[in-house]
């Protein structure tokens, strides 16, 4: 399952270099204590983790997706030394994440989607001043790195700004450049583009392109948002229910479990649901129809022609498989990708 | 920047993390402070608050002695010294470490963990991320009175007791420090009743403002053996008015307040330590 | 026939159907919070004793204090205890919280007087923790030192409605200074300030009994006073006859005004909010 290639030759560093994430059987457990009844109480071990190996090499941007729940803040947490694993081992930058917790933050970044690092009510300019107090990081760099990221992020305007006035757009931003101003080897990113505009999310996105190819940074991107993979990394790790359910590129993903895609059908009248070989209708709302179908059975010209010869329509989408669908696939259809024609 | 791999090896290295732990604090109660300066008009009018109530807390002790001419054996102007030495230490120990208690909520929220992503130590953040000048009221008011205590309280001043009030007050304020620590750390184990130390932060330097000798021994004892806190004011109080207690206690006593601080920072670093690492290995 | 619509019995219960509901689940959410109401429990019992200790060895320089011993003193300590967390001695701020957030215009807006849904709100949460905070610092007092079981039934049938009376008291002060959250941009401190005079007023930090006659005498006319201390009183079976009566016609009184100026209050807010357009 594990692939080695590298993708794009256009935009990826070619020479991967030595493992900057080392982990081998990594595994957490934790014990829930639940009240059953007044007094009694009722213990349940749950694996948040189990059993990871996992090894990411320098310059390599990785997307690390999962649903909720799955295990993935548990497995950055392991990673940057805030939670200990209860087995297994892990190495990141050559330092042991738990024991070396200090030092190991001097050289990693990390960003939390949702919560903020940088000083809540202090002018945006202040949290830069007081991170290269806290990173030691001198007074060349500091400059170099500041107005880089003020220049590519346009943080100008928003210097003088209280963090708290700041849209969550403007705050990502900074909270980016926060992560980086100590030049970091390593940067763990959180969700960084939940809840962003279109244009936001573009520029963050650059950014990151940039940052990874130019200085060579390492990125580990936890994210909901597919298009975060495509646009930015040409590794995927998919963790489902505390293991490693895929491990490679994104293009293999698709054509392997990607395999259904829907067309949102406006038609011109209500009518009964369409029939069109090889796809199945899924949902009727009123004139809106959902209909699904298999790529390697069927393509979606073919699906289209079928329906106009059969109905008038008004507007039609081509829905993607979202990353639920395909892990849901993943697992409970193992048995299609193994036994359904190749892909196309 | 050597120190990135190096373990911590060595006085020298032992020396460059104390100042850089104190350096850390620094920089991190300063932004707090210019933060919660943005809110101007709310501080003062806490620091109002504060005020009031540190005085009505005094109020309430000036009241009983308009019925009575000693509380204890000890007169007002004893009392109040006794006051004064606790109302400062623990009001110190509040300033500079009070925000521990805050660990219980952060862990609830999930900002203990932001925490643990800097490379600071992670007490010296937790304390100083939350530094508050409020305290200040408490600390103004203490130490009005206790200056007062020490002109009308007719103290046979000899060196030795000179040295006392500034040991007393350090080593006061230490052992408040330390338990303000370590019953915080109660956070990591049981999570919803850490405000179970409040009756040793809180209480503990309500109770040691009195002559603890009215106490029924129970309480004497626990605030002897498990928190040492007759060390703060009571016994070097002994010392330095130069009065004895109906308790018969050995005269070294007196003069072993350094001796305690020590011990309980031990107990803290150990206890705040031993938390966690709890914390690390059954996450929240 | 035709109907003659829903019988008194029926109006009255519809009536009263919200505000028993908010009171029962104010009640059961802060019945939740185990761990943290056992924590207080621990917390105002080492208060308790204290304060107990500290007052009785003023009992021992001068025997009785006014009309009250030793025992009453250690009695009222304890039950003053009890009765920080239901009379909201630590200032809660849920209207100025909301205020803040901007939800109160939800609030204000739902067919139900907003004053009583608050009221009932409290006295849920008061109920909660009289049972909870209340009694058992109270017992454990009383236990630990040895302290025989106080009031007679008649102390204690008068000592009932004394304490709903001052709980509401309690509750039309906080709900004035939470409303100033309307007006004031910062109403923390001002939530705080109040709950701080009503530690000292209502006799938490020392039994009023123990201030100077003077003193004393304009405390115990402020409608503070009628919060703890005159309750208590009553409890301990000091307060009879004329005595009781005044007590109660002066936390009705003060019950009347206090509960008069919130709703007047209320509707200025109003005014101002409709002018605002919020």
């Amino acid at each position: 399952m594990t692939s080695s290639r590298t993708g794009d030759p256009e935009t990826s560093i070619q020479q991967p270099g030595p493992a900057v994430i080392e982990t081998r059987g990594l595994t957490k457990v934790f014990t829930l204590r639940t009240r059953a009844g007044a007094l009694r109480r009722h213990r349940r071990d749950v694996e948040a983790v189990n059993d990871i190996d996992l090894v990411v090499r320098a310059g390599e941007m990785v997307g690390y997706i999962g649903p909720n729940g799955a295990g993935k803040s548990t497995t950055i947490k392991m990673l940057t030394g805030v939670l200990a694993p209860s087995n297994g081992s892990v190495r990141v930058l050559g330092l042991e994440p738990v024991r070396q917790r200090i030092a190991l933050a001097r050289r990693i970044g990390v960003v939390f989607g949702q919560r903020s690092q940088l000083w809540w009510d202090l002018p945006l300019a202040d949290s830069f001043a007081l991170l290269r107090t806290v990173y030691r990081i001198d007074a060349a760099t500091h400059r170099r790195n500041l107005d880089a990221f003020i220049d590519r992020l346009d943080l100008g305007p928003l210097l003088d700004t209280p963090v708290r006035q700041l849209s969550l757009g403007q705050r990502m931003r900074g909270e980016l450049a926060a992560a980086l101003l100590h030049d970091p080897e390593l940067v763990f990113l959180d969700e960084p583009t939940v809840g962003l505009d279109v244009v936001s999310k573009h520029e963050v996105r650059r950014f990151l392109g940039e940052l990874n190819r130019e200085q060579g940074t390492t990125v580990l991107l936890t994210t909901h948002d597919l298009s975060d993979i495509e646009h930015l990394c040409r590794r995927m790790v998919i963790i489902d229910n505390g293991t490693v359910a895929y491990d490679g590129p994104l293009d293999d993903f698709r054509s392997r479990y990607g395999t259904h895609r829907t067309i949102v059908v406006d038609l011109q009248e209500e009518g009964p649901p369409l029939d069109v070989a090889g796809t199945d209708v899924v949902d009727v709302v009123g004139a809106r129809q959902w209909l699904r179908f298999d790529r390697r059975l069927t393509s979606a010209s073919q699906v289209v022609t079928a329906i106009v010869a059969q109905r008038a329509i008004r507007d039609l989408a081509i829905e993607e498989p979202d990353i639920e669908d395909m892990v849901r696939r993943l697992y409970d259809g193992t048995a299609h990708a193994e036994t359904g024609p190749q892909a196309p | 920047m050597a120190d990135r791999a190096a373990p911590h090896l060595g006085p020298r290295a032992g020396r460059q993390a104390l100042t850089t732990t104190v350096e850390a604090y620094l920089l991190l109660a300063s932004a707090r402070v210019r933060s919660d300066w943005q809110y101007r008009t709310s501080f003062a009018v806490f620091l109002f608050a504060s005020l009031v109530i540190n005085v009505f807390d005094f109020v309430g002790i000036a009241v009983l002695f308009t019925k009575t001419e000693t509380l204890g054996d000890w007169s007002l102007d004893q009392v109040a010294f006794l006051y004064g030495a606790a109302g400062l230490c623990f009001g110190i120990g509040d300033l500079l470490v009070g925000s521990v208690e805050n660990l219980s909520t952060k862990i609830k929220d999930g900002s203990f963990d932001v925490l643990l992503t800097r490379p600071v130590n992670a007490l010296v953040n937790l304390t100083a991320s939350e530094f508050t000048l409020r305290r200040l009221g408490k600390i103004g008011q203490a130490a009005a009175i206790f200056a007062i205590a020490l002109a009308v309280n007719d103290i046979d001043w000899t060196p030795g007791r000179g040295v006392a009030v500034i040991v007393m007050l350090g080593a006061g304020s230490v052992i408040a420090s330390a338990t303000w620590v370590i019953t915080a750390s109660i956070a990591f184990w049981l999570i919803n009743t850490r405000e179970i130390g409040n009756a040793f932060t809180y209480g503990g330097g309500l109770a040691i403002s009195y002559p603890v000798h009215v106490f029924e021994q129970w309480l004497r004892v626990l605030l002897t053996f498990i928190f040492p806190l007759v060390f703060v004011s009571y016994l070097p109080a002994l010392y330095i008015l130069g009065i004895d207690s109906p308790l018969a206690l050995p005269d070294f006593l007196r003069w072993s307040s350094p001796v305690v601080a020590g011990a309980m920072v031990l107990v803290a670093t150990r206890v705040w330590r031993r938390g966690l690492r709890r914390y690390r290995s059954t996450g929240s | 026939m035709a109907p003659a619509g829903p019988s008194t019995p029926t109006r009255i219960r519809v009536a009263v159907a919200p505000y028993l509901a908010v009171s029962t689940r104010a009640f059961r959410q802060f019945a939740t919070y185990r761990g943290a109401t056992f924590a207080g429990v621990v917390t105002n019992t080492m208060f308790g004793f204290i304060y107990a200790f500290v007052f009785r060895a003023v009992h021992d320089e001068v025997g009785m204090v006014g009309r009250f011993t030793a025992t009453d003193t250690t009695t009222f300590v304890f039950a003053a205890q009890g009765f920080l967390l239901m009379t909201g001695a630590f200032g809660d701020r849920d209207i100025s919280d909301r205020i803040r957030t901007g939800d109160i215009a939800a609030d204000l807006y739902r067919p139900v007087d907003f004053q009583l849904w608050w009221l009932a709100h409290d006295h849920g949460k008061a109920a909660f923790h009289a049972l909870a905070r209340g009694i058992p610092p109270f017992a454990i007092g009383l236990v630990v030192l040895g302290l025989p079981f106080p009031g007679s039934p008649a102390a204690w049938l008068a000592f009932i409605p004394a304490t709903v009376l001052g709980v509401t008291i309690a509750f039309a002060i906080r709900f004035l200074a939470n409303l100033s959250g309307f007006w004031l941009l910062d109403v923390r401190g001002v939530v705080a300030l109040v709950g701080i005079v009503q530690l000292l007023l209502a006799g938490h930090i020392v039994p009023l009994y123990f201030m100077p006659d003077r003193i004393q005498a304009i405390v115990r006319a402020t409608p503070f006073a009628g919060i703890t201390a005159h309750p208590v009183e009553i409890l301990l079976g000091a307060r009879w006859g004329g005595e009781l009566l005044a007590i109660y016609a002066g936390q009705i009184a003060w019950l009347l005004i206090l509960l008069g100026a919130g709703r007047a209050l209320l509707g200025r807010a109003r005014r101002n909010l409709v002018i605002q357009g919020g």
